[in-house]
């Protein structure tokens, strides 16, 4: 017996029932190739993206988006509520919260990708040497031990102490803090590479250590470590508000995030705008930066993603 | 077991040998020269080299930092060149509102965060999972200082439900205590509980496809004695970890959330320090919050045993 569906095919024998193929109910799902494609797969990457985009030209074009001098004294103008000639208000030494919030901008995208480059090539350094040399590891990784059980804001704090407060030294103390972090992740990922096939593969073709962390070992610790060094990016950006805020950050004449709210602090309670706005942009760039670290990680590492 | 007790303890010394050099190194290498500000403006510089010789501080690096430890180690942190009053007792005199904050912070995060990431992995990709995500990314994202200064304006200044600023002590009552504590420990804890909410929801995800949960679900164990007994508990090690490493968390942004609320703690006294550049205080502090951190770590790898009784060292 056969369905209505379809008709028996000639070779099938009398008498033997052959069932009707399954309608196609899922459409079989065609992915969109290229950048768009990608973008419309990981749309956490693509808000996060545009998002930061967005900071990106607020700060390289901040003198031309309506900005006066940030750093222009006007005594007579002194914490003006916001209106159409001072958008965000003025603050107690009557400069222009606007411009200052924009130029702001700048310090925190420098100091965020600076530490994120830094503390990534430095502590990859070291933890390429920590997982692949075996008599340096022990050594290496008490150190990072040590530093990391001082919280790391403490200990950018401290080394802030030391020296005088600029933008480089900010980036500097940062990336300190954040180093062990980074080394200790990339050892670990180097001490599970180092126990794959190919490496022992290229061991047994004698290839030299230093070929085999260059061609079979860097390649595979790049993924995570792009996610991470978002991650450091983000938080870097906290610290240097926070540092900026206690008053061990970037110089008072720098206009920075943590600076402006620093010197709103005093008036909070009556003028909280000139806190308000400078913490608004930094949140939303902070989220921009987590988002598109969330976004990479489910992209480049999918078994993560299930798990966290 | 004793043995590992043991054992784990003395893994701790070297960790603090790695701290205490580096703190140590900090005053060595801070700028100024501590002799010279003594002799004063007058002083010859045959003045100022007797006076670095009865300090000590011609001697070598490691002399020095010897003798330092030894100090430490009886309970002398040194004097503050500020006030020059002892740094153990200026310490003694700004923890109780610290520890009040990370305390009632630790107790608010927990209590919130863990059922948030239970309830989160147990209704998995509803619209409850997605909003637990969505504030733990939030809470990563905005800042202590932002949030403190958002719940101050609301619920102080607008509201009046609670005091601005300031902090009072425990002796003059719970009620006053608690409500000085409120906000400051929300502001604080937003980091944290979003931290121990992704751990717990991660950790519970994969506990709830065991087969002993199948088994408990067959049994038709109760929904709340299976997520909260059954799973909770087996799902504890990873979460009590990230509560302790969390606690560096809360160190850091306790030094922020005082200087926000106005609360006279160790955050505010490491605050002033480097304002004035207070190298001794500065040292204490770090020493001892560094101190506190890693104990409360070992502490955390010696409660493993009572969560899963498969450790046994």
């Amino acid at each position: 017996m056969s369905t209505s569906l379809q008709p028996p095919r000639a070779s099938v024998p009398e008498g033997v029932a052959v069932a009707a193929p399954l309608p196609d109910i899922m459409q079989p799902k065609v992915a969109r190739k290229g950048f768009l494609g990608y973008l419309l797969r990981h749309p956490t990457i693509a808000f996060g993206g545009f998002l930061l985009l967005v900071m990106f030209c607020v700060a390289i074009f901040a003198p031309f988006l309506f900005t006066k001098d940030p750093t222009a004294l006007a005594p007579v103008m002194r914490t003006r509520d916001p209106s159409a000639a001072h958008w965000f208000g003025t603050d107690m030494l009557g400069r222009d919260v606007y411009s200052r919030v924009l130029y702001g901008t700048r310090v925190s995208l420098m100091v965020g990708f600076g530490v994120a480059f830094c503390a990534s090539v430095i502590g990859l350094t070291i933890g390429l040497v920590s997982g692949m040399v075996r008599w340096a590891d022990s050594i290496i990784m008490r150190v990072m031990d040590g530093l990391m059980s001082i919280p790391s804001i403490l200990l950018a704090i401290a080394l802030m102490a030391l020296t005088r407060g600029s933008v480089g030294n900010v980036i500097l103390a940062i990336t300190i803090a954040e180093i062990p972090r980074v080394s200790r992740l990339v050892r670990g990922v180097v001490l599970s590479l180092r126990e794959q096939p190919y490496v022992d593969a290229a061991i047994a073709c004698g290839t030299r250590t230093p070929v085999i962390i260059w061609r079979h070992i860097l390649p595979n610790t790049l993924a995570p470590m792009t996610v991470q060094a978002t991650y450091i990016c983000a938080s870097a950006m906290i610290t240097e508000a926070i540092l900026s805020f206690i008053g061990a950050g970037t110089p008072p004449i720098i206009p920075s995030w943590g600076n402006i709210m620093a010197e709103g602090r005093a008036l909070w309670q009556v003028k909280p705008y000139i806190v308000f706005f400078p913490a608004l942009f930094l949140s939303i760039t902070v989220l921009a930066v987590n988002l598109l670290g969330d976004g990479l990680r489910d992209s480049l590492d999918p078994r993560l993603a299930k798990r966290v | 077991m004793f043995a590992y007790i043991i054992r784990r303890c003395l893994a701790t010394i070297p960790v603090m040998a790695i701290v205490a050099l580096f703190v140590f190194s900090l005053l060595y290498i801070a700028p100024g020269d501590p002799a010279a500000v003594i002799a004063g403006d007058q002083a010859t510089p045959a003045d100022v080299e007797r006076i670095r010789a009865s300090l000590g501080l011609d001697r070598p690096f490691l002399v020095r930092f010897g003798e330092w430890v030894f100090r430490i180690i009886q309970g002398d942190l040194g004097v503050s060149i500020f006030t020059n009053l002892p740094v153990t007792r200026m310490i003694a005199q700004r923890i109780e509102p610290t520890l009040s904050l990370m305390v009632v912070t630790l107790i608010l995060a927990v209590t919130i965060a863990v059922p948030m990431g239970v309830i989160a992995a147990w209704k998995s990709g509803s619209w409850i999972d997605r909003a637990v995500m969505g504030f733990a990314v939030l809470g990563f994202s905005v800042p202590v200082f932002v949030v403190g200064y958002l719940l101050a304006y609301w619920f102080a200044l607008e509201l009046d439900w609670f005091p601005v600023q300031g902090y009072t002590p425990f002796e003059r009552g719970f009620g006053p205590w608690i409500s000085n504590l409120v906000l400051p420990a929300i502001a604080l804890g937003g980091v944290y509980i979003a931290l121990i909410a992704r751990i717990t929801r991660a950790t519970m995800l994969e506990v709830l496809q065991q087969d002993y949960i199948r088994t408990a679900r067959a049994k038709g164990a109760n929904q709340a004695t299976m997520l909260f007994v059954h799973a909770l508990k087996n799902a504890a090690v990873p979460i009590v970890t990230v509560i302790g490493i969390g606690v560096a968390l809360l160190i850091g942004g306790a030094v922020v959330t005082e200087s926000v609320f106005a609360i006279p703690g160790l955050g505010r006294l490491t605050v002033d320090a480097i304002l004035r550049r207070d190298y001794p205080v500065i040292q204490g502090v770090i020493l001892m919050f560094s101190f506190v951190y890693v104990l409360v770590n070992l502490l955390i790898d010696l409660s493993y045993t009572l969560f899963d009784p498969r450790i046994r060292y």
